[in-house]
């Protein structure tokens, strides 16, 4: 019996490994598969120059600066709020159904879908308030979308710091914000930091919020200012790839690569950070 | 007073602003979408909206009826759903209990690197590999099918469940598992008998925080399920999901048309359904505590 | 020497105090004196309540949640719950059981009351670290690597660092819970001697487990039981003639 259950142990081990390798292969298949086929279109012309030809030739640059304007606008916005926001919850906040109802609130956010989220960009920034397709409009809807991730990362990162260093810093007189900013705050700006950067990633990558509220689908002169549309990244390789014929292979992958090399390269950063701050930690 | 604490009662009113910003957004969001979406009731009541088979907007009169794209998002999540549920609660079992531990952070970081690739990206993946692939298999006359958006979705769903299912298993006291051992059971005995029940409701939570994941995903869906906004009849033909309508119609509606109201209102079902699951997710995941 | 106690003296007055936790009451009915410059210990078994009372005197109990409290307590005859918070924790410092400094350096965690106080300048705070340093007599020891971290100090180190982190921001009472709990014997003398040469100019309250090192140190001794002040008299009293049964069951290990 005990040989049985054994076999059935090894059957059973195999099974969840190839599980596991149904997802990790895959991935690594997609990322090899669009680095192989995108690097020979990528060069310094690529980079910097506009497209040209409907797009079939040329360079994807005002994409390129159109997703860093986007990505700039929606961290100014979801930093602040997110960092005061987590702040509350960490160390304001007491567990009553108010504090339960924000942490539903953040994780419903978390998890309305993108496109949703255009919508609610465009009826409101776009229409309500007359921003107009802009990049105000569409940093301000990538801004509330990431805002949860923001909201959890730097809630975790303050609530690592220990708590006996609060009570030192209180039981000598100093005012519960003193003790947020000079103790608690710069203990947790790693954590903090590692949040952002994630939340760039992921605003950096999403299509549908900005569908209807920022994206230009050719706009070879580089947005002037905040009410500008302007072309991104995500919107520009879904164009390529199936609103305009023809486009050179090469060019479709390249500009893929870009795309996922920008998200992978931000969330490698977080990661490193993460774990060189856990080996430091001065306590 | 001093001008600290005056700077101070002011910052900490501030802080509570914001903290109370979330709901502020969420509440928003669905005053707005209600605003421009409950329109649609002037054209079309309400029954014939969400049960109506025949979604042709730009017709005269625009025929208003969601039922396919209901069934195309429901087609399409329930293909995702049997691929990533046994998938992803394997990988994260693996993970958490077997996989030795070098290998279970390179494991965990290639689970994060998949969550983090672009939708649109996995969608241009799927359009150029998936989709000629299922077209040849099956010999379909085209591979742009709800079965490729099942299976593209799947590997969207799949990092979630994992890394929710993983953690569940995680907090699972140590003792229930040594507990079993010390009685002679297998590891995998261990694992099946007492680990997985205990994180049974953790688990669950995954799997449905990964199902609306998957039930939101719109560029990847739009790219690679085709766009036939028709009931659909097997999984091996093209449909339309909630989302890809939005995405693919919007951009032609007329804003104040009906057309624009009923896409609106779309975007009220897929908020409420998103709502509900996350609500219901969030209550499995505090109810081990 | 003990100073003779009036009533013109008293420092801390106690009238009536109850502290619940949850539901289960912690201090029960206390009624309790304490005189300007003396050392005042307290004994008692664990969830004698006495860690308690000892965070009610600068109300560091209040960042426990679900606690109340009925009765009144008075600094200097002003009611400490309608002081200014910060103020009241700057004239009531507070020495932990295991010593916490903060993250910061050396230098830095002895000016931090200070400077979160409002003193800016850089002299006078160097001066006030030096002479915080001197008396909790970590000054030799430290004087030439201020600016390293305070956790690279001895554990014994660290707490005269919190000794002299609570004296750089001026207090007139100093409340020591347990300081000695971590500490090998040597660096406990060293934390019972700077005790006992800075009653001439503070109040001093002190809780600990250790019934010897209450003989030692305090002035007078007080035993709580239960949440009850079961006694409270001279040291010399309390352990050579304690007038309750329990406390003299106490003070000889007949449990604890």
């Amino acid at each position: 019996m005990i040989m049985n259950s054994k076999k059935s142990q090894k059957i059973a081990f195999f099974l969840l490994l190839l599980a596991t390798l149904l997802i990790v292969v895959p991935v690594g298949l997609i990322v090899v598969i669009i680095i192989q086929k995108g690097i020979g279109a990528i060069s310094w012309q690529f980079l910097t120059d506009i497209p040209r030809k409907g797009m079939r030739e040329g360079g994807i640059f005002p994409a390129i600066v159109g997703t860093v304007y986007l990505v700039t606008g929606a961290i100014i916005f979801a930093l602040p709020v997110g960092l005061l926001a987590a702040i509350y919850l960490s160390e304001y906040a007491k567990d009553n159904f108010v504090t339960r109802m924000i942490k539903l609130a953040i994780v419903n956010l978390a998890g309305v879908p993108s496109v949703v989220y255009g919508l609610f960009g465009l009826a409101i920034f776009v229409i309500f308030f007359k921003f107009g397709t802009s990049i105000l409009a569409g940093s301000l809807t990538l801004g509330i979308m990431i805002l949860p991730v923001i909201i959890t990362t730097s809630r975790e990162a303050l609530e690592s710091v220990p708590y006996s260093f609060r009570e030192a810093s209180l039981s000598l007189g100093a005012s519960k914000w003193q003790t947020i900013r000079h103790i608690v705050l710069p203990n947790a700006i790693p954590g903090i930091i590692t949040g952002t950067i994630l939340g760039i990633g992921r605003a950096a990558g999403e299509t549908a919020p900005i569908l209807f509220t920022v994206a230009a689908f050719y706009l070879p002169l580089l947005p002037k200012g905040v009410f500008d549309q302007a072309m991104a990244l995500p919107y520009h390789l879904y164009v390529i790839s199936t609103q305009v014929p023809n486009v050179d292979e090469n060019i479709r992958y390249g500009t893929a690569l870009v795309l996922l090399f920008l998200v992978l390269f931000m969330n490698l950063i977080a990661i490193i950070i993460r774990y060189k701050f856990r080996k430091q930690k001065k306590w | 007073m001093t001008l600290r604490k005056i700077k101070e009662f002011f910052i900490e009113k501030l802080i509570l602003l914001c903290g109370l910003a979330s709901i502020f957004f969420v509440l928003l969001i669905f005053i707005f979408l209600l605003k421009e979406g409950v329109s649609v009731l002037k054209s079309v009541s309400l029954g014939k909206f969400l049960f109506g088979s025949k979604w042709y907007p730009i017709s005269d009169p625009p025929q208003l009826g969601i039922l396919p794209l209901i069934l195309g998002s429901l087609l399409v999540t329930f293909g995702a759903a049997v691929i990533s549920i046994p998938i992803g609660v394997g990988c994260a079992v693996y993970i958490a209990e077997v996989a030795p531990a070098k290998l279970k952070e390179i494991l965990k970081a290639g689970i994060e690197l998949l969550a983090a690739i672009p939708s649109v990206v996995l969608g241009f993946i799927g359009m150029v590999t998936l989709v000629p692939w299922v077209k040849n298999i099956f010999h379909l006359p085209t591979g742009l099918t709800a079965l490729s958006g099942s299976i593209m979705l799947a590997f969207m769903a799949m990092p979630t469940i994992v890394s929710i299912a993983e953690d569940a298993l995680y907090s699972v006291p140590k003792s229930y598992k040594e507990g079993a051992l010390a009685l002679g059971a297998t590891q995998w005995q261990a694992i099946w008998r007492v680990m997985l029940p205990a994180a049974s409701s953790g688990i669950l939570a995954a799997v449905m925080l990964g199902i609306g994941r998957v039930i939101g995903e719109t560029m990847a869906v739009m790219m690679i399920t085709g766009n036939a906004a028709v009931l659909p009849h097997s999984i091996l033909q093209p449909v339309r999901t909630l989302t890809a309508t939005i995405a693919a119609e919007m951009g032609e509606a007329v804003v104040g048309s009906e057309h624009y109201f009923a896409l609106f209102a779309i975007g009220i079902v897929l908020f409420i359904i998103s709502f509900g699951i996350n609500v219901t997710a969030d209550i499995f995941l505090h109810k081990r505590k | 020497m003990v100073i003779p106690h009036t009533n013109a003296n008293i420092k801390i007055e106690i009238t009536n105090l109850d502290i619940w936790f949850d539901s289960t009451q912690a201090v029960k009915n206390l009624n309790l004196k304490i005189y300007a410059n003396e050392i005042l210990s307290i004994i008692g078994p664990s969830n004698s309540g006495k860690t308690t009372f000892l965070r009610m005197l600068n109300r560091l109990n209040e960042l426990d949640s679900n606690f109340k409290i009925s009765g009144i307590v008075k600094m200097d005859r002003k009611d400490i719950t309608k002081m200014d918070i910060e103020l009241l924790r700057k004239q009531v410092g507070m020495v932990f059981a295991l010593p916490l400094p903060l993250p910061l350096s050396i230098f830095d965690n002895i000016a931090y009351g200070a400077r979160m106080h409002g003193i800016k300048n850089k002299q006078k705070l160097a001066q006030i670290v030096e002479q915080a340093l001197q008396k909790a007599y970590l000054w030799e020891e430290v004087k030439d690597r201020l600016s390293t971290s305070a956790f690279k100090l001895s554990g014994g180190q660290q707490q005269r660092l919190c000794i002299a982190r609570t004296l750089a921001v001026e207090p007139e009472v100093i409340l020591f819970d347990e300081p000695c709990s971590g500490l090998d014997p040597i660096s406990t003398a060293k934390v019972e001697e700077a005790m006992l040469k800075l009653k001439k100019d503070y109040t001093i309250v002190l809780v600990t487990n250790n019934v010897k090192q209450a003989a030692r140190v305090g002035d007078r001794t007080a035993f709580f039981l239960n949440g009850d002040l079961v006694e409270i008299d001279t040291t010399d009293k309390i352990f050579t003639t304690p007038s309750d049964q329990r406390t003299n069951d106490y003070i000889s290990g007949k449990f604890g």
